[in-house]
């Protein structure tokens, strides 16, 4: 990703679960609702992965204890990585 | 049997989905699976057993569904096993032209598929990019 409105953020992984099947669709739900390029990645060695795409989401299976690192590209960039790393903070609670 | 649920904020631009199943319980337990995981912004339909109450699906039931839920921006059909699919191809065949159009059977595990089908809905996409996100799914 390059050009535009970037930001980047993290939050770590509380759920003891890790990021299980409910909590991969919110977090799907929520970066569908930017228009910018949402990528997210399990701990800093982790590939990153559209934060759009159910799939890649769900198959991330990153775990308890685990940072999640949120990068976005795009007119609404920092509103989305504020949003994602809000919910993996709030356990992705509601 | 057939039941359908229509929640007020269910917009009708997303596409809905329709889950099919031999066994009403199964068909009601992956909507449930929807509405909790994914909430109530997609339509979801289910439909499961014959006519006499037993294990299988009924043509007219899988019809009432699809219309039950129906949007021009698409109905997305999750099904299980066999007859499932065949029924399911059935009614379809049954719509009107321009409906059947944007009325697409899924190749994809039921549950799962339902799932991701209806995640994929829930932004707005397309029924081929719902279609796309449902088959591509892999535990």
């Amino acid at each position: 990703m390059s050009g535009g409105d970037a930001a980047v953020g993290q939050a770590r992984i509380d759920d003891p679960t890790g990021l299980h099947a409910r909590p991969a669709v919110k977090l799907t739900k929520l970066a569908k609702g930017f228009a910018a390029a949402v990528e997210i990645r399990a701990g800093a060695d982790g590939a990153w992965v559209n934060a759009k795409s159910p799939n890649a989401v769900m198959k991330l299976k990153a775990g308890h204890g685990q940072t999640l690192h949120v990068r976005a590209d795009g007119d609404d960039a920092a509103a989305a990585v504020a949003a994602l790393v809000a919910l993996v903070k709030r356990n992705f609670d509601g | 049997m057939t039941d359908t649920v229509l929640p007020g904020n269910a917009l009708p631009d997303n596409v809905a989905i329709v889950i099919v199943s031999h066994s009403p319980e199964v068909a009601r337990g992956a909507a449930d699976m929807v509405r909790e995981m994914v909430g109530d912004e997609v339509r979801v339909a289910h439909c499961g057993g014959n006519p006499a109450g037993g294990l299988g699906t009924d043509v007219a039931a899988i019809l009432a569904a699809i219309e039950a839920v129906y949007t021009p921006k698409g109905v997305a059909i999750l099904v299980d096993l066999g007859g499932a699919e065949t029924n399911s191809e059935m009614a379809v065949e049954m719509l009107p032209e321009d409906i059947r159009a944007n009325v697409a059977i899924c190749n994809a595990p039921i549950v799962e598929g339902a799932v991701m089908a209806a995640t994929e809905a829930a932004g707005g996409s397309s029924l081929v990019e719902v279609r796309a996100t449902a088959e591509e799914f892999r535990s």
